[in-house]
């Protein structure tokens, strides 16, 4: 599970779709796993503008980054620095939380992660 | 051809040995891939975006997103989701670039609203029609993907799903389905009459601009060759202009309806439906 899909991923549980508190989903004992990948800036900067900074901000913090800017960079400032967009890409695309919990602070459902792959799969009663 | 979808759900239908069956068997490796090239063409993304894949299995479709060259507006990003482990675990194995992840496309698609710039979905949603138990319907589940997924796409954004329906009835169950959802939807037919007719349903969210005349909602055909449209929404009668009750033209109109129910009815003269003069 990337980080990058962590800031878009919301609780999939019915009851929380009207709560604030269902997004952004809290990591729980992560495992981390560092991956090669090739930087690709233009992605970068065509997603910069959907980010949740602020959800952002909190999952770095959680999984024990350096912590970032206070405002999102925009995408002039972010192509015209290089370690930034290098460090964005280090953390949305090259951190991956292998094993470990996704948990939603509304509902307290929690979603495990396995070998990178979340289970978003929700028993009926919830759906 | 027998159908997977009529007997069993598709995260029981896909276990190990089919996943690897259907990954390594190069005809359908192939379908796939002109599958996926067709649906990049008709999603016509400039720059490098965020895709969700929908019904991802083992990344046959995922592949050919991250490969995209540089000069075709790629290699792209891309989130898929599945229903079958054992999918996923050849996904895995083959150390695909998106990122995975185990979901319900029937359970909905947790995602926040704008996320993703277009999603894609090859051979998967045919799978919503059939419901495993009795606490789900085909409907629940069909509007609660198709929802799910308008949420989770940016305004402007556009979907391609590639989908094999058993009959008409399924076909006009999903179209209805995403018409419901917000979508502008329109089907796009490759080779039509044909054993290997592959239906594309094409989605897209907001900027329906092109309104008026025999057009495609969708607006991704405009421009290419060989293609029939066919408008198949309800158009407004031109002649619903109301009359006014009473009127002569009223009492035109129901002596018509009468006589075409059989009823005996006094010939329509200059006297019909005037006032009487007033007498003392």
């Amino acid at each position: 599970m990337k980080v990058l899909s962590l800031n878009f991923l919301t609780c999939a549980v019915k009851a929380c779709k009207s709560s604030s508190d269902s997004y952004p989903l809290h990591p729980q004992d992560a495992e981390l796993v560092q991956d090669e990948i090739e930087l690709n800036p233009d992605m970068l900067i065509n997603v910069l503008p959907r980010l949740d900074w602020t959800a952002l901000r909190t999952t770095s913090s959680e999984l024990g980054f350096p912590a970032l800017p206070e405002q999102a960079p925009t995408a002039e400032e972010l192509q015209a620095d290089e370690k930034m967009i290098r460090d964005l890409h280090h953390l949305l695309l090259e951190t991956q939380i292998s094993e470990g919990k996704l948990v939603c602070a509304n509902c307290g459902h929690q979603y495990a992660v396995k070998e990178g792959i979340a289970n978003f799969l929700l028993p009926s009663h919830l759906v | 051809m027998s159908r997977p979808e009529d007997s069993l759900a598709a995260d029981v239908h896909y276990d190990d040995t089919e996943a690897r069956k259907y990954t390594t068997s190069s005809r359908i490796q192939n379908i796939q891939a002109s599958m996926t090239r067709r649906a990049l063409e008709l999603l016509d993304l400039k720059a490098p975006s965020l895709i969700l894949d929908i019904g991802c299995g083992s990344g046959l479709s995922g592949e050919i997103l991250s490969a995209v060259d540089p000069a075709d507006g790629g290699p792209h990003t891309w989130i898929g989701m599945d229903v079958s482990p054992s999918m996923l675990d050849i996904a895995l194995q083959r150390d695909v670039e998106g990122d995975l992840m185990l979901a319900d496309i029937g359970q909905g698609v947790p995602f926040r609203a704008g996320s993703f710039d277009a999603a894609i979905s090859i051979s998967a949603i045919q799978w919503l029609c059939s419901a495993e138990s009795s606490e789900t319907s085909p409907t629940g589940r069909l509007n609660r993907f198709f929802n799910g997924l308008y949420a989770s796409l940016r305004r402007g954004g556009r979907a391609v799903c590639q989908f094999y329906p058993k009959n008409d009835t399924q076909r006009n169950m999903i179209t209805q389905a995403a018409v419901k959802a917000g979508f502008g939807a329109g089907l796009l037919e490759d080779d039509p009459g044909t054993k290997n007719v592959k239906l594309y349903l094409v989605l897209t969210v907001g900027n329906n601009d092109n309104e008026g005349g025999n057009t495609d909602i969708t607006g991704v055909v405009s421009g290419m060759d060989n293609v029939d449209v066919l408008d198949a929404r309800k158009r407004l009668k031109a002649n619903n202009t109301q009359i006014k009750k009473g009127s002569k033209a009223w009492i035109v109109k129901k002596k018509e309806q009468m006589e075409r129910k059989g009823k005996i009815v006094k010939a329509t003269s200059k006297y019909t439906g005037r006032k009487r003069r007033i007498q003392f």
